[in-house]
């Protein structure tokens, strides 16, 4: 986990596409240039991050989903909860969910535990927008297959 | 027995807080009742589910940037009726 690249899973552990549900794992770094701020002499992690790893773990498949074929903006959290702190160290699950697959958009349910307890959760709304570049697609190719998600079989 | 509209209408009044006496069937989602493009897929999301079909949002998108259709085909509160009902009658062809 690299908070401040926003670079939030550490590895996915399952892609089911017969389920619609991803599974992926990180770790909270011990240090980072965002607990500077948050909070001095109380590093606590953001709960606007915890929302950003259900919508990578989330955002991931509805890319399987659509076959690479756009980027899932994030458009919309509903019923977004927190209900842990959650501090540097601390290892983190997320399961994904897609829940509805529309036309040019989709809808997503996501989880975080932290030690087997509930840390958060929320249904997630994305768009599905054009990718700006070809490079961009590529690059998005090769994140992917830097966090053990398995791009290539679902890349159109 | 209610109608599609009636349905649509009851999803748009519920989902953007809108009173249902201001959505008639002649309302303009957009232009009319005002609904911006992050509530509309709100609002084809419960209708994805409460008619168990995918609007074709893209299509029409597409469709209109062409301009090769008008707004007022597919967001004109009975002609999107009519689109729902034609999707209906096609999937149960």
């Amino acid at each position: 986990m690299r908070l401040e690249y926003f670079q939030m899973i550490d590895r996915f552990v399952e892609v089911n596409i017969g389920e619609r549900l991803t599974r992926a794992v990180c770790t909270v770094p011990l240090q980072s240039p965002v607990f500077e701020g948050h909070f001095p002499g109380y590093p606590l992690m953001p709960g606007v991050l915890l929302i950003e790893c259900m919508a990578q773990t989330t955002g991931w498949l509805v890319s399987a989903l659509t076959g690479f074929t756009g980027l899932p903006a994030l458009a919309g959290v509903k019923e977004g909860k927190l209900r842990t702190a959650v501090f540097p160290g601390d290892q983190l699950e997320f399961e994904g969910r897609v829940v509805h697959e529309g036309s040019g958009y989709a809808i997503g349910e996501s989880k975080g535990w932290c030690k087997g307890a509930v840390v958060c959760d929320a249904t997630l709304t994305y768009r599905i927008v054009p990718y700006p570049s070809p490079h961009f697609r590529t690059a998005l190719s090769e994140w992917a297959e830097r966090i053990d998600f398995p791009v290539k079989e679902f890349i159109r | 027995m209610s109608t599609t509209f009636d349905k649509v209408a009851e999803i748009i009044a519920e989902t953007c807080d809108i009173p249902r006496e201001n959505i008639k069937p002649e309302s303009h989602a957009i232009n009319d009742l005002e609904i911006d493009s992050l509530d509309f897929l709100d609002i084809a999301f419960a209708i994805d589910k409460a008619f168990n079909i995918k609007l074709p949002l893209e299509q029409w998108t597409q469709e209109v940037n062409d301009g090769k259709a008008t707004t007022e085909q597919y967001f004109v509160l009975k002609n999107l009726s009519e689109r729902i009902d034609e999707l209906i009658a096609a999937k149960g062809a």
